[in-house]
């Protein structure tokens, strides 16, 4: 039966978290926009709390692993699961901030990384690291295909060596989900995910972004310089098999994207919530049935950002609920992005011309979400990757068809 | 709790298996005996075969009016009044929440769209452009889609029809894969059933028995829920249209536009100010001071757009539908809103799978078109969109089918369909260039028809 409310059993986690993100995030929330670069040692108490949730099962399997696929339960039944959970609870954390959620301990992409395409023995030795990813490269980033960053195998360990950047948390972590290729001239089919511990050696963070938003997450540059990782690192098949593909590594995408664009949905709202209360107090009154044309400009342009919101909240939804359910989500998940990273960008900057040089100055909050929005339209995939990828998938075009 | 179910006592005799073909009157159909009969019934009519040949559509009464000027309202049939005075009439149940989220239809609302899918495909889209032409929708068609249970979509189990509950959902669906066929084809299918579906909405005992036999026999009356009015910034919740009370009844004046084959309309359902707040009113075509004049406009053209005028037209105070407060006539509203978001989607999922088709297969600089990204890029952004609009609209019908409050969905959906809708109709003009702009492709059509969302109150309802 069609229903697009949130699902009811994740109703105590949705509250659980927007309270976490209401009374621990806000209230630190400029402080580390502020402070780049600083640690924002409470979260540590907030990772503790999450890790307790997440073993008394209180979560619902939310987080950053929520987005692995269980093999099991194939009966017909609709499911609600970990990856609607964690669509909904990243959400309601990016209403807090958006920056605070990237540097969450143990939450990081590269935990999604190793959710997604780690065997049964590797998850259980890496359970608890806090895993950054590193893909992009100073000479690639959409077309991550193209990574410089070799790993060779020596004996019972692959030697590393190239340049990382953008690694979010990569100074924080405890370890990096490392994109590298067994060998360039075999494409993208070689391309693997490795396990890096932090202190090993050869590893070197060498320095922070200084960046336009996220700015309570920290950015790293990482170096490998014959940096020599056990071989029972690698993530999923160590073959190189022409046929997959680039399959394996990109499988993650699907799961993480959906992610991304709770983000989006996140922070968004954060807006729309501020800016209803503003216009409110300014006696501007939504009316949903009054027709727009009748109503002031201002609400106007609320009620076309609200229902863009709407939008890409559902495609958010259907992408994780596609998941949970086990169906193909490659083309949801890269619409639910796409709408959402620009969604997001619209609805924050519109929320602060609305607002005026009250929403403009730091003692508010609008003009830093307008800032962190940016990154949401770019990282994992910007929009233009997003289109290419919905688009090839409904006209049915190879990428040497449709560049 | 089933949507369409065959129970002796529900269906008219139309729609129950038996009395025919050896089989017991003791029979009934369950949901894949429904859809399995609809389609037969659908396969075996000969007026589709008629379709495909048909050279000039029967579009008499259309064309009567079609020069502008005004004709008195059809002659209607006697709705013999019957039902017992003062009492509420019937009501749907609504449907019960599971509390999960999902995107699967049940698996009567999935039959229901794979018939009226198949509907659509073979029997409306190909009509469409003689019927924009012509702008009235063939009779044939119209008989067809009695046959597959349109008008009595929204009708309850109880009073004959085949709704088991509250059908916004599935009302929903069927909007919007007729739409795919055809808008101006689908509103005019649709039409009785808006007002079949109000009645049983809103409808007294007398009001429901004295009307709605005629949607769930055979000889469907054509009807029109006619709310919209020819004013610029026209607000529905404030129409100009005035209902006075008098001793036995009301007195209204007015112009109702956008008024769905009025001129062969036998039963309108009206909005009009009623004492500052807005009310619907049940008015028979044949009432002395009714007026249809023929309104055809940029789009919906099929559906036989008219303007009705109301000049002193005296009704009986049992031609008061729903309450006097605008709760009911709010709710119409917002139903008829969520409808015209459903078909905005039908329609757009046609632009987009015709450009799919159209980008693969045109050629310039060597390649098909679809290699460029400026047109891949077009196509991608028409998809995210529709199943936008899709998910929104979805949401707010499934809240009204459970009886929530869908008031903020509704409008989301409604913002969002039109904006989204009108750029979708845009685009797929622009995709094709030059041929799109030409009557050689259906967007242009579409083009027309998705201006209609946003400003069109009414005509039908789910």
């Amino acid at each position: 039966m069609i229903n697009l409310e949130a699902p009811k059993k994740h109703a105590a986690l949705i509250d659980q978290a927007h309270q976490v993100a209401m009374n621990m995030l806000r209230p630190i929330s400029r402080k580390y926009d502020l402070a780049e670069h600083e640690y924002p040692k409470e979260l540590d108490m907030l990772a503790a709390m999450i890790d307790g949730l997440d073993s008394s099962g209180a979560s619902e399997g939310a987080g950053a692993t929520g987005v692995r696929r269980d093999a099991d339960s194939d009966d017909k039944t609709v499911k609600n699961g970990a990856n609607l959970a964690s669509v909904m609870s990243v959400a309601e954390m990016c209403w807090g901030d958006v920056g605070l959620l990237l540097t969450m301990p143990r939450q990081g992409l590269g935990n999604s990384a190793i959710a997604s395409v780690a065997n049964d023995e590797q998850l259980a030795r890496f359970k608890g690291t806090w895993a950054a990813m590193a893909i992009t490269e100073p000479g690639t980033g959409s077309d991550s295909a193209n990574i410089i960053t070799t790993a060779i195998k020596d004996g019972d360990e692959y030697v590393l060596n190239g340049e990382k950047i953008f690694v979010t948390s990569g100074e924080r972590a405890d370890s990096v989900v490392v994109w590298a290729t067994l060998d360039k001239k075999l494409g993208r089919a070689a391309i693997k995910s490795f396990v890096v511990t932090k202190g090993t050696p050869g590893m070197k963070v060498e320095r922070l972004e200084h960046k336009l938003g996220i700015r309570a997450s920290d950015t790293a540059v990482i170096t490998f310089t014959d940096c020599r990782v056990p071989a029972a690192n690698l993530l999923g098949s160590p073959e190189v098999d022409v046929k997959a593909g680039f399959a394996g590594a990109m499988a993650t995408f699907d799961n993480t994207r959906p992610l991304v664009a709770a983000m989006a949905v996140g922070v968004a709202r954060a807006s729309l919530d501020l800016i209803r209360d503003l216009l409110t107090e300014a006696g501007q009154d939504i009316d949903y049935d009054k027709p727009t044309y009748r109503q002031s400009a201002a609400v106007a342009k609320f009620l076309q950002l609200e229902a863009d919101y709407e939008a890409a909240q559902l495609l958010t939804m259907q992408a994780a609920w596609m998941a949970d359910n086990r169906k193909a989500n490659s083309t949801e998940a890269s619409m639910a992005k796409a709408k959402a990273g620009r969604m997001c960008s619209d609805v924050t900057l519109s929320c602060v011309e609305l607002a005026g040089t009250f929403g403009y100055s730091e003692a508010e909050l609008l003009e830093k979400w307008s800032r962190d929005s940016k990154i949401l339209d770019i990282f994992e995939g910007t929009q233009q990757i997003q289109l290419l990828v919905v688009a090839r998938r409904l006209l049915g075009l190879s990428s040497a068809e449709l560049k | 709790m089933s949507l369409i179910k065959s129970t002796k006592k529900a269906a008219s005799a139309r729609l129950a298996p038996g009395g025919k073909n050896g089989i017991s009157r003791d029979e009934s159909r369950d949901p894949i005996g429904y859809a399995v009969a609809a389609l037969n019934s659908f396969a075996q009519s000969d007026l589709i075969d008629k379709l495909g040949l048909r050279k000039t559509s029967e579009k008499v009464v259309y064309e009567a009016t079609r020069g502008g000027f005004l004709a008195v309202g059809a002659a209607s049939r006697q709705f013999a009044k019957a039902g017992k005075r003062g009492a509420a009439g019937k009501r749907p149940a609504s449907a019960q929440p599971r509390g999960v989220f999902d995107l699967t239809p049940t698996e009567d609302e999935q039959m229901l769209v794979d018939v009226v899918t198949d509907f659509a495909t073979e029997v409306l889209a190909p009509a469409a452009a003689e019927a924009n032409d012509a702008c009235a929708a063939p009779k044939e068609i119209l008989q067809a889609s009695l046959e597959i249970g349109i008008p009595i979509l929204g009708v309850p189990e109880d009073l004959g029809g085949i709704s088991g509950e509250r059908s916004a959902m599935a009302g929903a669906l069927v909007h919007e894969a007729l739409a795919k066929g055809d808008m101006g084809l689908a509103v005019a299918a649709l039409a009785p059933g808006a007002v079949a579906t109000a009645i049983s909405l809103w409808g007294t005992d007398v009001q429901q028995s004295t009307y709605l036999p005629a949607f769930t026999g055979d000889d469907v009356p054509a009807a029109a829920l006619a709310l919209t009015e020819p004013q610029p910034l026209f607000d529905p919740l404030a129409p100009l249209t005035k209902a006075v009370r008098k001793a036995d009844g009301y007195v209204l004046t007015g112009v109702k536009s956008a008024v769905v084959r009025g001129a062969e309309a036998e039963v309108f359902v009206v909005g009009a100010d009623l004492d500052g707040k807005p009310a619907l009113f049940i008015i028979e075509s044949a009432t002395a001071g009714v007026k249809v004049e023929a309104d055809p406009s940029m789009g919906v053209r099929a559906a036989g757009l008219t303007k009705l005028h109301l000049n002193g037209v005296e009704v009986g105070a049992e031609a008061l539908l729903g309450d006097t407060e605008g709760k009911d006539y709010t709710e119409c509203v917002r139903l008829s809103r969520l409808a015209w978001c459903a078909l905005a989607v039908g329609t757009a999922q046609a632009v987009l799978d015709y450009t799919i088709k159209y980008a693969n297969e045109r050629i310039a600089f060597g390649e098909p078109i679809s290699h460029r990204q400026a047109v891949a890029f077009m196509i991608a952004d028409i998809a995210i969109e529709v199943q936008g609009m899709r998910l929104v609209t979805y949401k707010a019908a499934s809240r009204a089918a459970r009886g929530a409050d869908f008031t903020r969905e509704v409008a989301l959906a409604r913002r969002l369909c039109t904006d989204k809708g009108m750029k979708i109709g845009l685009d797929g003009v622009q995709v094709l260039g030059g041929h799109g702009f030409t009557k050689e492709h259906p967007v242009e059509r579409w083009y027309r028809d998705l201006r209609a969302i946003g400003l069109m109150e009414g005509a039908v309802l789910v």
